[in-house]
């Protein structure tokens, strides 16, 4: 009796906990195949290429947890890297946008970068929330317009429809160096995710803001006869998504050097896979930072640690799909009672 | 302080409302004395949430006078509402589920420190008020895990915490069990000590007279009477709300039962705690009642009977054959039907039509050549259905939503039908109807039964299972603790059977 208890508690620790459980499997099945996987270099280089989507996906999670969605993450994250590299390209490099642009102090472009995208995300929740478009088309309307508007932006004379590069060192140092550590680099972006990932954080779980997020997400209803502002709520929040897609844009166009305007393209169901994979409920309040850090983690491993072993790019495809089925699938075993 | 204060803590005074071709309240009045608990009753469509939601703000009224505490008072919301005082504890609960106790209390107006939630607060202060109130819960635990009775409590703990004067509930005590029953009560007699007047909105008779100090009648959205709850008994309530004499309030039995068509036989389910070794017998054309306290399993039974619950041992016999219904298609197939307990959620589908609801447990009979299904036949079935069930709907295409329950639950109970079943299985069919919509429903099951259908209805309501059925089987604790006769048992046998185990 005892030990059927006993059982069961581990049965439920499991369950709660499948996301660690699969992380850890994976991990733990790369390093049997190949014990080399487990080194400082590979473990940086992880986390560094999960840092940028770490961000998006944060974005795209506080909508999920409020009972929408974010198809124009992925676009916006393009349109921050266009806008932001077009700015920072050194002065001596040939093609530039703004041939007479002189160099900007790096916070500038950035900046810049983010209140537009940041502004697209408030258009988004002002069509969510006041015009009550299912956020699905809203932000699928969003999506196909944001690629639109960084097409113009990016293929136009002199030079057309070519990648914006030749950045300038500050920009490229910003997203591509990192601290020193013994006979390693920390890089800036890992860094930066992890301030990112605290901010989120404490929003999430100190702030009147999370608290009204999980609540319209869980019971929209409730939510309003206790006098939660719902539509101004909803539109901060699709904001600082937009904010964060903005700072990744920038990161990824540093991180690759250059952009176009299929820079991002998909980001955001990667961002949506990560998530649910990450216990986010795509029917609204529920979802935690740490799940969505390690539901992108896990992406990422698959994707590095695959590689790794040289097992074909198509194969990877294939695991993917099978993780979020088979994730989601344990994840609603939690809510499913048995009869 | 004025007298008319003292007097009064809230009046509503000639409030009246017209909607676009019917007037909805007319002169209606409502006084509550502070600190008393005031029944407000009537029919379905009498008008006492259209009361309500003018009280609220949800609709403005056209003419009349609110006074709160001597002071006329318009609310534009619930949320002004409640920051004034008067606040409401929902017949469906409207709670963040996958959120805190505390969360859900405090929701709308955190104390923090700065910009920051300040939960620890947050936590001292819920205790204080569940102090108060006599609630035993942690203010951390998640309100999905919580029972009703405790998610009521919640609510009503935060009613409190808006400094309520005046807390209104509807139908508080649908789905609690006798003892949660008992402590609501409790809670309330705490809150009128505290000088907080209750609204209490309610179709039960017996636990009016119980609880309430006074009682405002409502017939058809007229005001009829207010009197001293120790002045009235059941039958002039009903008689004040209906306007006739209801003395009647089951129609004469006239069905004969014949030959025993079931046989269920050491019935145990699989997962327990269940139900576990329960025997009856159902006979043609016999209304059998399962009478039990809530958590007795009767509806784990119904649904094990309809395949919807695993069964571990045990016997069903139809006609003598044996047979598993190991899914509602096979209990289906057998003859079987089964009218849920909670209609919103699994009875109806609330935003497609009565057309719609009627047919779709009898699609396989409207498919014409190949794959469609005809609407002339679904159509002809639909038409049956509301001229059968007598069902008060504007047309068939009206979706089910807009009708009142007693309508949504004949529809319901023809959509069974349509299926031709030898056995009606009805769990609570009469939740939530007004008095007179039950009648007909009782009506209905009769005359079911005299077409020869063999019938298992539970119910909470003992008068009712005393006034429709022939035998009664009563569970308790998941046993079947007797089977008794209805024209020879009483109330008191059947309750001692209830408390048998």
């Amino acid at each position: 009796m005892v030990r059927d208890t006993k059982n069961a508690t581990v049965m439920k620790w499991f369950v709660d906990n499948v996301i660690y459980v699969v992380l850890l499997l994976l991990v733990a099945g790369i390093v049997v195949i190949s014990p080399d996987f487990l080194s400082v270099t590979n473990l940086i280089n992880i986390l560094s290429q999960s840092s940028s989507r770490i961000i998006i996906a944060l974005g795209v999670a506080g909508i999920l947890i409020t009972a929408g969605t974010d198809l124009s993450a992925g676009r916006m994250v393009g349109l921050a890297a266009v806008v932001s590299a077009s700015l920072l390209q050194a002065t001596d490099y040939a093609y530039k946008m703004y041939p007479n642009l002189p160099e900007l102090p790096l916070f500038i472009p950035i900046l810049i970068a983010m209140i537009v995208t940041g502004l697209l995300g408030a258009l988004n929740g002002v069509i969510v929330s006041k015009f009550h478009v299912p956020p699905f088309i809203a932000t699928l309307g969003m999506m196909i317009g944001v690629y639109g508007i960084t097409s113009i932006y990016f293929d136009r004379p002199p030079y057309g429809a070519q990648p914006i590069g030749g950045l300038n060192q500050s920009f490229t140092t910003f997203a591509q160096r990192g601290i020193p550590v013994g006979q390693y680099e920390i890089p800036y972006l890992i860094i930066y995710a992890i301030v990112v990932s605290i901010i989120i954080w404490v929003i999430w779980n100190k702030t009147e803001l999370g608290k009204n997020m999980y609540a319209i997400g869980g019971n929209p209803e409730a939510a309003k006869v206790s006098g939660v502002n719902v539509t101004k709520n909803l539109i901060i929040i699709y904001t600082i998504a937009g904010l964060l897609y903005g700072f990744s844009g920038t990161l990824e166009a540093g991180r690759v050097g250059s952009a176009t305007n299929n820079t991002g393209n998909m980001y955001e169901l990667d961002a949506i896979a990560a998530c649910v994979v990450g216990g986010v409920s795509l029917s609204g309040g529920i979802g935690t930072v740490s799940g969505v850090i390690a539901g992108v983690l896990i992406f990422q491993i698959i994707n590095y640690g695959l590689a790794f072993l040289g097992v074909s790019p198509y194969i990877q495809f294939i695991v993917k799909g099978l993780i979020i089925i088979v994730a989601v699938a344990f994840d609603m075993r939690k809510h499913a009672k048995k009869k | 302080m004025s007298s008319s204060s003292a007097t009064y803590i809230l009046e509503m005074n000639n409030v009246t409302k017209r909607f676009p071709g019917v007037i909805a309240l007319q002169n209606v009045s409502l006084k509550v004395k502070p600190g008393t608990v005031h029944a407000l009753m009537g029919e379905n469509g009498a008008g006492k949430s259209t009361l309500m939601k003018c009280l609220f703000g949800i609709y403005s009224m056209d003419e009349g006078q609110i006074l709160l505490n001597g002071n006329e008072v318009v609310f534009e919301n619930s949320k002004q509402a409640l920051e004034n005082g008067v606040s409401m504890v929902h017949q469906e609960l409207n709670q963040v589920r996958q959120r805190s106790v505390m969360d859900n209390l405090w929701l709308g107006r955190y104390p923090k420190k700065g910009i920051f939630i300040d939960e620890k607060k947050m936590y001292d202060s819920t205790l204080e008020i569940f102090k108060t109130l006599d609630i035993n819960i942690d203010p951390r635990r998640k309100v999905s895990t919580l029972s009703v009775s405790e998610m009521q409590m919640v609510e009503i703990a935060k009613a409190v915490s808006y400094q309520s004067k005046v807390i209104v509930m509807d139908e508080p005590t649908s789905s609690l069990t006798e003892k949660e029953v008992e402590h609501l009560f409790n809670i309330i007699e705490r809150l009128k000590k505290e000088n907080i007047s209750i609204i209490y909105i309610s179709h039960k008779m017996e636990e009016i007279l119980k609880i309430s100090d006074e009682v405002t009648i409502m017939r058809d959205g007229q005001y009829i009477t207010t009197k001293s709850a120790k002045e009235l008994t059941t039958d002039e309530i009903i008689r004040l709300m209906v306007g006739r004499d209801l003395s009647q309030r089951f129609p004469s039995k006239t069905n004969k039962p014949g030959d025993v068509i079931l046989k269920v036989t050491n019935l145990t389910a699989e997962t327990q705690p269940s139900f576990s070794n329960v025997s009856f017998e159902l006979r043609k054309g016999e209304i059998l009642g399962i009478a039990g306290l809530v958590g007795s399993k009767r509806t784990e039974l119904l649904e094990s009977l309809f395949g919807l619950r695993s069964i571990q041992s045990g016997t069903i016999e139809l006609h003598g054959r044996v047979i598993e219904n190991n899914s509602p298609q096979e209990a289906i197939k057998n003859g079987f039907a089964l009218v849920t307990e909670e209609r919103r959620t699994t009875g109806i589908y609330p935003d497609l039509s009565v057309g719609f609801n009627s047919i779709i447990a009898n699609l396989r009979q409207y498919r014409t050549k190949g794959l469609f299904v005809s609407d002339r036949k679904a159509s002809n079935d639909t038409k049956w259905v509301i001229d059968a069930m007598k069902v008060k709907t504007p047309s068939q295409k009206t979706p089910i939503r807009s009708l009142s329950g007693g309508n949504q639950q004949k529809v319901v109970i023809g959509r069974w039908l349509l299926t031709k079943p030898e056995i009606l299985l009805l769990d609570e069919p009469t939740r939530g109807i007004d008095v007179g919509a039950k009648f007909e429903i009782y009506q209905l099951i009769n005359e079911l039964a005299k077409e020869g259908k063999g019938i298992i209805m539970v119910s909470s309501e003992m008068p009712e299972l005393l006034g429709v059925t022939d035998r009664i089987l009563v569970m308790s604790n998941g046993r079947a603790a007797g089977i008794v006769d209805t024209a020879t048992t009483s109330q008191e046998e059947i309750m001692r059977l209830s408390a048998l185990y």
